[in-house]
């Protein structure tokens, strides 16, 4: 059976208890939430934390809510949460389609936001959500709140710019009104990390042309999960299938997948093009409706 | 379900509830995890990070002073009482833990006994292991090339990484066909490594009693009979001495026959402690060192003449047995029952010929639901059956409808030298083309790769099928044995003074429902109600010696042991009943009733109303009633059934899918599986097994592989990384029967449990290709698989993906 090796453990009860014991432990203490990632590594003995912060008590950290046109979500929302908030879909439906892929009901009923943007998994789907939405991300520490652009946050697989004394308090996603998003996921199961993901967010102007577009990638190697020379060449171009086979290309030939038992590099890089091309596909559909997925 | 239960009635059977559920549905199983013995000591294995590696030195001091251990276990230890070594089902020897070398990653290296589980991991840590890497053998194709390294250099005069040649039909008459035939087709097939994987892992709680001798060991153990004979030869306790309980058991599906080293090492750990000792693997152990299945590379080539009549099949199979031959199944049978490749058409000739290799992988191997290699048998003929389709511009339905043996054929003995019991294929066909509208989805496929041509646009939509026969129940003992034990499974039946009974089998559950289907069994026979009838199993003190449950024999041969039990208990109650009612046995006509408390009667021929019931009886014959000569009193009786043959199940499986040509996804839309294995005992029981198996199926052709890199490292040891199908990746499964009863079983039944696992993969992967238009792609069909098939640059599965 796998057992964990010896840990303390704290119940926070404030977030400024969570900073104080980070400060006090540092870097050998973790936050637990969901637990999702965590734990089994500790079963796995892959993560040997001297310290488990708690911090499920605290529920000033949950909660989705929009304010002076910023949605607003807490970081210890659960996915379930995500993806049962009217307030969520009406904005951005690309939250719901990624959460509606992310592992099962199980996973989704404890596992939360926060959790899962700072494990930083390389074939997170959050990741690719936020990058596109360009989100920003609320940290706390010893010195108060700071702010950092999702698209600055991931400083490679497993490491974010949140230090070890600080917590990851909330997300927010600028409102962009009439922009229409959407996620797509290639997985061998469900439930399985992806294969390769793309997010899209696309606001469009006069005539059908992009006037704002963002491009998340999951899994294919990108440390900041943002197909970024494909949004360049988008901005300004009619969104049509054309453009979007321009994008998708450029999103192909810049990301940088490894090969691994979900595929191989061709694969990975043309589900990357091909991914890209669905979710602009559908998320410009959702912008000329409005945004809506209806 | 659709389609005629008839042959199937009688008292006792149908579709009543599973008796165990009443405990499952509560939580209240009793698993070998759940065991607890007062002061009970914690088991942990050390394991190999290497592939192949030389042990220079194994240091355990560190861990012997943990404050809470109680005893290091190393190779050293086991050799000093001989047993560093265990013999295997396949007349080799495989570590108990490594002495010399390693030779897998996750072999075992020493076992770890202290006072909790947490400490017995700690101290793992502590054990310090010299090892010197050594190049692995990870292809199996290169296995016995010159240069590969010499795996088992602990075998004597051993120089290279062979193991074994068999070869089974005709050669001759095989190549003279091939010669003469119209059209040849060849195929290079790899049904990769896939584990069983069970929802439990495999574990133990041994219990040696210093004063008594005796050792107890519960555990996981599908043949807990076969296990106390191998207890006895490796650790030397005189079999009398052990006692196997297994408890409830949370899925085998072959990996808990065989016997794992910390099975023994808790054995020891309990030995040296003086104190029951419990071990119970975790999930990456279970899917890193526990008995894998298939790992066949076969070419197969198939020779038909210019009408599409398929006239031989010749075929060479390369077979990976990881570092030590340890396959369980019958010892003549190294290839298991993989002759039977022939499968249910009717071919004139047939040859095939297996190569066994070592690699540097876990050992073990037919296990999961495979009837001992029948389904590598299966996906053969039923994928060079659809090359042939496709080669020759036939329609994969009719050329399998013009080639299947015909009911008039049977009892047939095949170009290998099988002899099928019983069958009816082209119904079983016709019936599942008939529920799947077979020519509606071939429309829709016609239009679908239209649309598909016009706008580069899916999905596509393909249409699969088999027609496979399965063969289970073994032995007969004559030709079929582990380890020298016969296969052949013994019963017990004793009906109580007030009437209700006690059943006791050698077989034993891991899910399969046998506490249910057994009563059955003997309320068919007693016109006992199923709730009167107790079924003990996996206590080898309290049962009687037999083989086990694997290779769906429990209903072949346990079944037919109850019945034949029954049998004779109803014939001592006809004796009583002759004294009771004053009457000539012969006179007395047996009535088997409905199923209430008094059980079925017995009536005196042409005199109504003089009957006595099974209950009256039951409590006389144990009574103060005066008994003539012979017969001695009490009802009970004991069986030894020695199958007179297997018995070959068969079903017809059509599954349609749809596949996204962008990214490679599949979506099975459909599947249509037409099951015949007989009659049916309790046909919902049967229908669930037929489910988990068209899972099963799904999964191996879509999803679950065992992989390894260069180095040897073992690239599927969670469950992150081996996929095993939901609920979301099955289609409501479209089920029906045909029933044609085994001849020479006493309750016409076959064995089921593993008919789907067997037959629905080759169903799923020819839709899939046929789908794509790709005439071959290996296992397991990922959207990458896919995706690179439909390139031309097919993916192969059994070594890394770079």
């Amino acid at each position: 059976m796998q057992v964990p090796a010896f840990f303390e453990y704290q119940r926070a009860t404030s977030v400024a208890h969570v900073v104080t014991l980070l400060e006090r432990f540092g870097p050998e203490a973790r936050i637990v939430a969901g637990g999702h990632s965590l734990i089994p590594m500790m079963k796995l003995r892959l993560a040997q934390p001297e310290l488990l912060v708690d911090v499920n008590d605290l529920h000033e950290l949950a909660g989705i809510t929009v304010e002076d046109g910023v949605l607003r979500i807490g970081a210890l929302t659960r996915h379930a949460e995500l993806l049962a908030s009217p307030l969520a879909g009406e904005h951005f439906p690309i939250l719901h389609d990624a959460e509606r892929v992310i592992a099962d009901p199980v996973v989704r009923n404890r596992g939360t936001i926060g959790g899962s943007v700072c494990q930083a998994d390389p074939s997170e789907d959050l990741s690719g959500v936020f990058t596109a939405l360009r989100a920003v991300a609320v940290v706390r520490g010893v010195d108060g709140d700071r702010t950092v652009p999702m698209r600055e946050f991931f400083h490679g697989p497993y490491e974010t710019a949140v230090r070890p004394a600080e917590i990851l308090v909330e997300l927010r996603v600028p409102l962009q009104p009439g922009a229409g998003s959407a996620y797509v996921k290639v997985d061998r199961r469900v439930g399985d990390w992806a294969v390769a993901a793309a997010g899209a967010v696309v606001s469009l102007g006069p005539g059908g042309v992009v006037e704002q577009v963002g491009i998340g990638l999951t899994a294919v190697g990108d440390a900041d999960f943002t197909a970024v020379e494909a949004e360049d060449l988008l901005r300004g171009r009619v969104a049509d299938e054309y453009t979007f086979a321009a994008a998708g290309e450029a999103a192909a030939t810049h990301c940088r997948p490894v090969a691994d038992q979900r595929g191989p590099v061709d694969y990975k890089r043309h589900l990357a093009g091909e991914l890209t091309v669905r979710a602009l596909r559908d998320a410009t559909a959702r912008a000329h409706r409005g945004g809506s997925t209806e | 379900m659709t389609g005629t239960l008839e042959g199937c009635a009688g008292p006792g059977f149908g579709s009543v509830p599973r008796k165990e559920d009443g405990r499952f549905v509560r939580g209240r199983g009793r698993f070998v995890d759940d065991i607890a013995l007062p002061g009970m000591l914690h088991g942990a294995v050390l394991r190999s990070p290497y592939a192949h590696a030389r042990i220079r030195a194994v240091d355990a001091t560190a861990a012997e002073s943990h404050p809470k251990v109680r005893a290091v276990i190393t190779g050293e230890t086991l050799a000093a009482r001989g047993m560093a070594w265990m013999p295997t089902f396949s007349h080799d020897v495989a570590a108990v833990l490594a002495t010399d070398k390693v030779r897998y990653q996750g072999q075992e290296v020493a076992f770890v006994v202290a006072e909790d589980r947490y400490a017995a991991r700690d101290a793992l840590a502590l054990i310090d292991v010299d090892y010197e890497p050594l190049p692995p053998v990870v292809d199996a194709r290169l296995a016995l090339s010159p240069e590969a390294p010499v795996i088992r250099d602990d075998l004597l005069d051993r120089t290279d990484n062979h193991v074994f040649d068999w070869e089974t039909g005709d050669a001759d008459a095989t190549a003279a066909l091939f010669a003469r035939a119209a059209h040849v087709s060849e195929c290079d097939l790899v049904y990769p490594r896939v584990h069983p994987a069970p929802l439990e892992t495999c574990g133990t709680v041994a219990d040696f009693d210093r004063i008594s001798g005796k050792l107890t060991v519960h555990a996981t153990a599908q043949a807990p009979h076969a296990h106390r004979m191998l207890y006895a030869r490796i650790a030397g306790i005189p079999e009398h001495r052990i006692r196997i309980i297994a408890p409830d058991i949370g899925g085998g599906f072959g990996n808990k026959v065989g016997m794992y080293p910390g099975y023994l090492c808790a054995v020891v750990g309990s030995i040296v402690t003086g104190a029951p000792v419990k071990w119970v693997e975790d999930r990456s152990e279970n899917l890193m060192s526990t008995s894998f299945a298939r790992d066949f590379h076969m070419h197969g080539e198939i020779a038909a003449d210019a009408d599409g009549h398929i006239l031989a099949i010749r075929v060479s199979v390369l077979a990976d047995h990881g570092a030590f031959n340890a396959t369980a199944q019958p010892s003549k049978f190294p290839a298991g029952f993989f002759g039977v490749f022939t499968g249910s058409y009717d071919i004139a000739a047939a040859h095939c010929r297996v190569t066994g290799v070592y690699t540097n992988k876990a050992p073990g191997g037919v296990a999961y639901a495979c009837s001992f290699r029948v389904t590598e048998a299966v996906y053969l003929v039923e994928r060079l059956v659809d090359v042939l389709a496709r080669d020759t511009g036939r329609d994969a339905a009719e050329l399998r409808m013009a080639n299947l043996l015909t009911p008039d054929r049977f009892p047939f003995r095949s170009a290998t030298g099988w002899e099928y019991d019983s069958g009816d294929y082209p119904r079983a066909l016709r019936t599942a083309l008939e529920m799947a509208d077979y020519p509606s989805v071939r429309a829709e496929q016609k239009d679908r790769w239209a649309a598909f041509e016009r706008t580069g646009k899916g999905p596509l939509t393909g249409v699969g099928m088999s027609v496979f026969t399965e063969a289970v129940g073994a032995g007969p003992r004559r030709l079929m044995d582990i380890m020298g034990l016969g296969m052949a499974d013994g019963a017990e039946l004793r009906v109580h003074p007030t009437g209700s009974a006690v059943l006791r089998l050698s077989c034993m559950s891991q899910g399969q429902g046998h506490e249910t289907t057994f009563a059955q069994i003997v309320s068919h026979e007693l016109g006992l109600p199923v709730d009167a009838v107790e079924v003990i199993q996996g206590d080898t003190d309290n049962t009687p010696f037999g083989l086990g449950t694997y290779g769906s024999r429990s209903t072949p041969v346990s079944g037919a042991a109850a019945s034949v039990a029954a049998g004779k208990v109803r014939e001592q109650a006809r004796q009583v009943a002759a004294v009771l009612l004053e009457v000539a046995a012969d006179d007395l006509r047996w009535d088997v009733g409905t199923g209430t408390a008094d059980g079925g009667s017995f009536s005196v021929a042409g005199v109504p109303g003089v009957s006595v019931s099974l209950r009256e009886i039951a409590m006389a014959a144990h009574g103060g009633l005066d008994l003539p000569d012979g017969v001695e009193g009490q009802l009970a009786a004991s069986t030894v059934y020695n199958p007179p043959n297997l018995t070959f199940p068969f079903g017809a499986y059509v599954c349609v899918v749809d596949v996204d040509p962008g990214t490679g996804e599949v979506e099975v839309r459909r599947f249509v599986a037409v099951d015949d294995c007989g009659v049916r005992i309790n046909p919902m029981i049967v229908e669930g097994q037929i489910h988990g198996g068209l899972a099963d199926g799904i999964g191996m052709a879509l999803m679950e592989l065992v992989a390894f890199d260069d180095d040897g490292n073992h690239l599927s040891a969670s469950f992150m990384d081996y996929l095993l199908p939901t609920a979301m990746e099955c289609p409501p499964w479209e089920l029906a029967a045909t029933v044609t009863p085994s001849p020479h079983h006493p309750l016409g039944a076959k064995g089921v449990g593993e008919s789907a696992t067997v037959g629905s993969p080759p169903a799923v992967v020819n839709a899939v290709l046929d789908a794509i238009g790709v005439r071959h792609a290996d296992m397991p069909l990922t959207p990458a698989h896919v995706w690179r098939a439909l390139q031309g640059r097919p993916i192969r599965p059994d070594i890394a993906i770079r």
